[in-house]
């Protein structure tokens, strides 16, 4: 029998995407579904959607070991860097699924199509991890973004909701389209589409303008959707109005996906043009830094606190790609998972304060929380701390490892760049302390006012088992990295 | 060698953690408040007595680390991919060191008895912590893992100012916080530098201090390097111009919080100097060391007149701190041996005497709920044990012959008169010692004699049994060092010789070393 070679790369490529048609598969079942399921019992559906990922992430772990494979005709590569987002993705999936099913009853708009947004969303994610192709790249993009814009106006009857929703949208549209008009630029000037192509073509180009601009369309386009300074207006609007559950999910997935993509195309096409980028990208990693702590300062709203903390912490993610070297993109894998572990615990934290009729988002309403409930304030405290960067906790070694890849550069021998990066490790640095101290706002309302509203939280089994598998990991890592860095460590060998 | 002489820094260090654990589980049913108290107060005064056998079996040849002179040496790696270890030793500095914060973690978990009525089980959990952070800076060779100490202590330190302090807690307990965490961060920058200019020279990544002692780093680089820890140590000194948290929190905390910060806390500060600016970067210390000598003649001369014009005795205190400390850290600085170990020796003595003035300004405190000099006068009439003890202690703090303030000051402005070079510096000290005997004496006398007019001071009760069992061991320690400091002075030679020799190779005859070696 002959062979049929592209009947045998069919086969492989969709044996390599595994995960994610487990995810779309479970996600279309759920809305299939959703019809026989009674009104009062939609919550069904985070148990569906549990299992799928649980699936997801089984088959993953099967094709952990098959090294780097290339499937859909170079249009997708099953390397360390795409199977350790994807890890990323499901297990931060996993957490939000766990957190989302009693608060949406708590908001009243328990709807089966939530769950299976968020498989969709994830298995977007997925895509994009393993994107290699500038079409790849931005139909995945497209998968997780249109999810994402509904399960933001999900709380439909809000107006708050649908304004975040409609704001996220028009944003997000025209960075698409900013990205988009990068690429075509790109197809232009390298005559293909696939990444590692683009840049073989590209070195022949000294300077060319085009090129520049492509560039920087691609950058700024990427920065909103990483929500870095200048582009972060749209964060703390969306962030606030968005459904809680899925502000936690758009804070750590859906940014981390985004950095994927980020570090995707920096490394592969634009590794060359470091002397290009560099500049101006460690000067929005500094100003999102110190923008997004110093707005965070004066806020009232624990929501759109976090979300400017959100933003100074893709700052420091940055800073990885700005180090442009093996320990950078380790340090930035590093942190972003230890980013969704501690982040998503703050955020069910905060949802355990939405509680019927009572928004529960001001910092007010964390105080005296210590009294009522000692043990969550405790875990709380450990999370604040650790997004802060104090040891011996995981955003400490987060934080270490990014001033460590900035510093490594700047102490290169005849490295252009040496000051630049001692500047950005010093900004880096001094963040620490202001973080600190908006961050232990909400502790002094936990800790030392004794005022709690007398309403019981809304516990459940899913909020307890987050809070337990997100605190311990924020000491584990904190505690004994090795592990995690070695696992970090891989993701930088397609890259470099 | 028995499994606990074999790993006694890591018992000594964490033992606290059991205090924390049996605190944390004791049962919460009905009044409890008695047994956490003794729970605390047993344990931490365990974990004085397994520190004991750091200076008794200080001397014995099997603990000892041929190649470093470090004792008691653990070393295991800890995360391998950076090269951090978890690390512990000790040469004679740091046991001294380890031992008053033992004792005065006892003392003042003590002296928190009748002092603390709320949130009692937090309370001990936080000193308890505490401890076990102070301590592990003291043990860490490994620049890592002393940073993790470093920092694990804001914590704790942050809430027991926060939430037992006085009316401006809040402010004191932030801005304690967020000063010490602006210097630690650079610190921590610093630290960066070190380790990769060793990675560049010896191809190793590593953290070990004893390691980076040995290197010679180009002198520019040591500069910049000196300024990110001298941020860093300085504030937590603290020198002037970094004083300024220092009242705040010494004020604002509650009394035993004031007795840790003064008397160990800021020792990590000028310890930091000692085991990691002065030896790690020695030719920098050299470079900026008139502007340093300046810092510390300002924070001599300044805080004891700004000490003299309080009317909050807490305040005065603190600043006399700010004081005291140039002086240790002029000893430190000029770094000739006398000088250097009059200096660290100054540390342990600033920890005796300031920690026990701080119990006994909690002492009227408690009784009286006010810490203005003007409420009181008079007190020796119906204090007399009282009345002692303070004059003990104001004599030990202002450097009175037969008492141990008088061996480091004297130590340290021989040591500085000694060298030509340094000799108007010791003018200075001199007349901070001056300045220090007038507001230390002219505070006695307005808060213990003249009439006993206040009628609410009549009914003052003096101290009672378990005051005086905080203050006992202060005193004998006081006069011991005044009497005898041969006994702690030897424990300083061979470590001292070894910083000296470093900042000034061959400049000085090194300090003589007879210790007789135990098999």
């Amino acid at each position: 029998m002959p062979e049929i070679p592209i009947l045998e790369n069919l086969l492989e490529s969709f044996q390599a995407i595994g995960p994610q048609i487990h995810l779309i598969i479970w996600a279309l079942g759920i809305l299939c579904v959703d019809f026989l399921i009674p009104p009062g019992k939609k919550s069904f559906g985070a148990v569906l959607a549990l299992s799928g990922l649980v699936m997801a992430a089984a088959q993953l772990y099967w094709s952990w070991n098959a090294g780097p494979v290339s499937v859909f005709f170079d249009m997708l590569t099953l390397d360390s860097f795409a199977l350790y987002f994807d890890l990323l993705f499901l297990v931060a999936a996993f957490l939000v699924v766990l957190m989302s099913y009693k608060y949406l009853d708590v908001e009243g708009e328990q709807h089966m199509e939530y769950y299976a947004l968020i498989l969709l969303a994830t298995a977007g994610m997925m895509f994009m991890a393993g994107a290699i192709d500038l079409v790849s790249i931005f139909i995945s993009l497209e998968l997780m973004s249109i999810s994402t814009y509904v399960l933001v106006g999900f709380l439909r009857s809000r107006k708050r909701s649908n304004e975040a929703s409609l704001k996220y949208f028009l944003l997000g549209a025209f960075s698409t389209g900013i990205i988009l008009y990068g690429m075509s630029l790109l197809y232009g000037l390298g005559g293909s589409t696939n990444l590692h192509e683009i840049a073989r073509q590209i070195s022949q180009l000294e300077n060319h303008i085009l090129l520049t601009l492509s560039l920087f369309m691609i950058m700024a386009g990427l920065c909103f959707k990483i929500a870095a300074v200048p582009f972060h207006m749209w964060v703390p609007d969306a962030y606030e109005g968005a459904p809680t559950s899925i502000t936690a999910f758009m804070s750590v997935a859906v940014k981390a996906a985004a950095f994927a993509i980020f570090f995707r195309i920096f490394f592969v096409a634009f590794g060359d043009l470091r002397e290009v980028f560099i500049f101006p990208l460690a000067l929005i990693s500094m100003v999102t830094i110190t923008w997004g702590n110093v707005a965070a300062l004066s806020q009232q709203n624990v929501k759109r606190l976090l979300a400017y903390s959100s933003i100074s912490h893709a700052g420091f993610v940055l800073m990885g790609l700005v180090a442009g070297t093996e320990r950078g993109v380790t340090a930035s894998a590093i942190y972003l998972l230890t980013y969704t572990f501690m982040n998503l615990g703050i955020w069910a934290g905060v949802i355990l304060l939405r509680r019927k009729d009572i928004p529960g988002e001001r910092v007010e309403d964390f105080d005296g929380l210590y009294f009522k409930h000692p043990a969550l304030a405790v875990v709380m405290l450990i999370f604040f701390l650790s997004l802060a960067g104090i040891p011996p906790l995981a955003g400490f070694i987060a934080k270490y490892y990014v001033l460590v890849a900035v510093l490594e550069v700047a102490f290169m021998p005849g490295e252009p760049y040496s000051s630049l990066m001692v500047w950005l490790a010093v900004v880096g640095a001094l963040n620490v302390v202001v973080a600190l101290y908006y961050y232990f706002r909400i502790v002094v309302s936990m800790f030392m006012k004794t005022d709690f509203s007398p309403a019981p939280l809304s516990f459940s089994k899913g909020l307890l088992v987050v809070l337990v598998i997100t605190g311990f990991f924020t000491l584990l890592i904190g505690v004994y990295p090795e592990p995690f860095i070695k696992l970090a460590q891989a993701v930088s060998l397609p890259l470099i | 060698m028995s499994f606990f002489m074999e790993n006694i820094l890591t018992i000594v260090c964490f033992f606290p953690l059991t205090g924390v654990v049996l605190i944390l589980l004791w049962p919460r049913k009905g009044e409890q408040e008695n047994a956490i108290k003794w729970i605390a107060n047993i344990v931490s005064f365990i974990g004085f007595l397994i520190s004991l056998p750091l200076i008794t079996q200080f001397n014995v040849e099997g603990y000892k680390d041929a190649a470093t002179g470090m004792r008691f040496v653990i070393r295991a790696n800890w995360i391998e991919t950076i090269g951090a270890q978890y690390h512990f030793g000790i040469d004679g500095i740091s046991m001294l060191l380890i031992l008053l914060t033992t004792l005065m973690g006892f003392i003042s978990i003590l002296s928190s008895w009748s002092a603390i009525r709320e949130r009692v089980r937090e309370y001990y959990c936080y000193f308890l912590l505490l401890q076990v952070g102070m301590l592990g800076v003291f043990m860490a060779l490994d620049f890592f893992l002393f940073y993790v100490f470093w920092e694990v202590m804001l914590v704790p330190m942050y809430f027991i100012i926060g939430v037992w302090g006085g009316p401006r807690k809040l402010y004191a307990a932030i801005k304690f916080f967020l000063y010490t965490l602006a210097g630690s961060v650079l610190l921590l920058l610093g630290i960066l530098a070190l380790y990769f200019y060793q990675h560049s020279v010896t191809g190793v990544w590593s953290f070990d201090i004893l390691a980076l002692q040995q290197l010679e780093i180009p002198l520019e680089l040591q500069g910049w390097i000196f300024l990110a820890l001298f941020l860093g140590f300085a504030i937590k000194v603290p020198m002037f111009p970094f004083h300024t948290w220092l009242p705040d929190a010494h004020v604002e905390a509650p009394t035993a919080g004031s007795v840790i910060l003064a008397a160990i806390l800021l020792k990590m500060g000028t310890y930091g100097f000692v085991r990691l600016s002065l030896p790690i970067l020695p030719q920098a210390t050299m470079k900026f060391l008139y502007p340093l000598l300046v810092l510390c003649v300002i924070g001599i001369i300044y805080g004891a007149l700004v000490a003299m014009m309080q009317k909050d005795m807490k305040k005065l205190v603190a600043y006399s701190s700010v004081s005291h400390l140039g002086f240790c850290m002029l000893g430190v600085f000029v770094a000739t041996p006398l000088a250097l170990e009059g200096g660290i020796l100054q540390m342990i003595n600033h920890g005796i005497s300031t920690g026990a003035l701080f119990l006994l300004v909690g002492v009227l405190y408690e009784r009286r709920h006010t810490r203005m000099i003007a409420d009181f006068g008079g007190l020796s009439q119906i204090m007399p044990v009282y009345a002692t003890v303070f004059l003990i202690m104001t004599l030990s703090s202002i450097g009175m012959p037969t008492l141990n303030g008088f061996i480091g000051e004297f130590m340290v402005l021989q040591g500085v008169f000694a060298d030509p070079t340094y000799r108007l510096w010791a003018v200075f000290g001199a007349v901070g010692i001056v300045l220090g005997a007038a507001y230390m004496l002219w505070f006695y006398q307005r808060v213990m004699f003249g009439p006993l007019d206040n009628p609410e001071n009549q009914k003052l009760l003096d101290l009672n049994w378990r005051e005086l069992a905080t203050f006992v061991p202060l005193i004998i320690l006081a006069f011991w060092i005044g009497l005898y400091p041969k006994t702690f002075l030897d424990y300083l030679h061979d470590p001292v010789n070894q910083i000296v020799e470093r900042v000034h190779p061959g400049e000085y005859s090194p300090l003589p070393v007879q210790v007789a070696v135990r098999e």
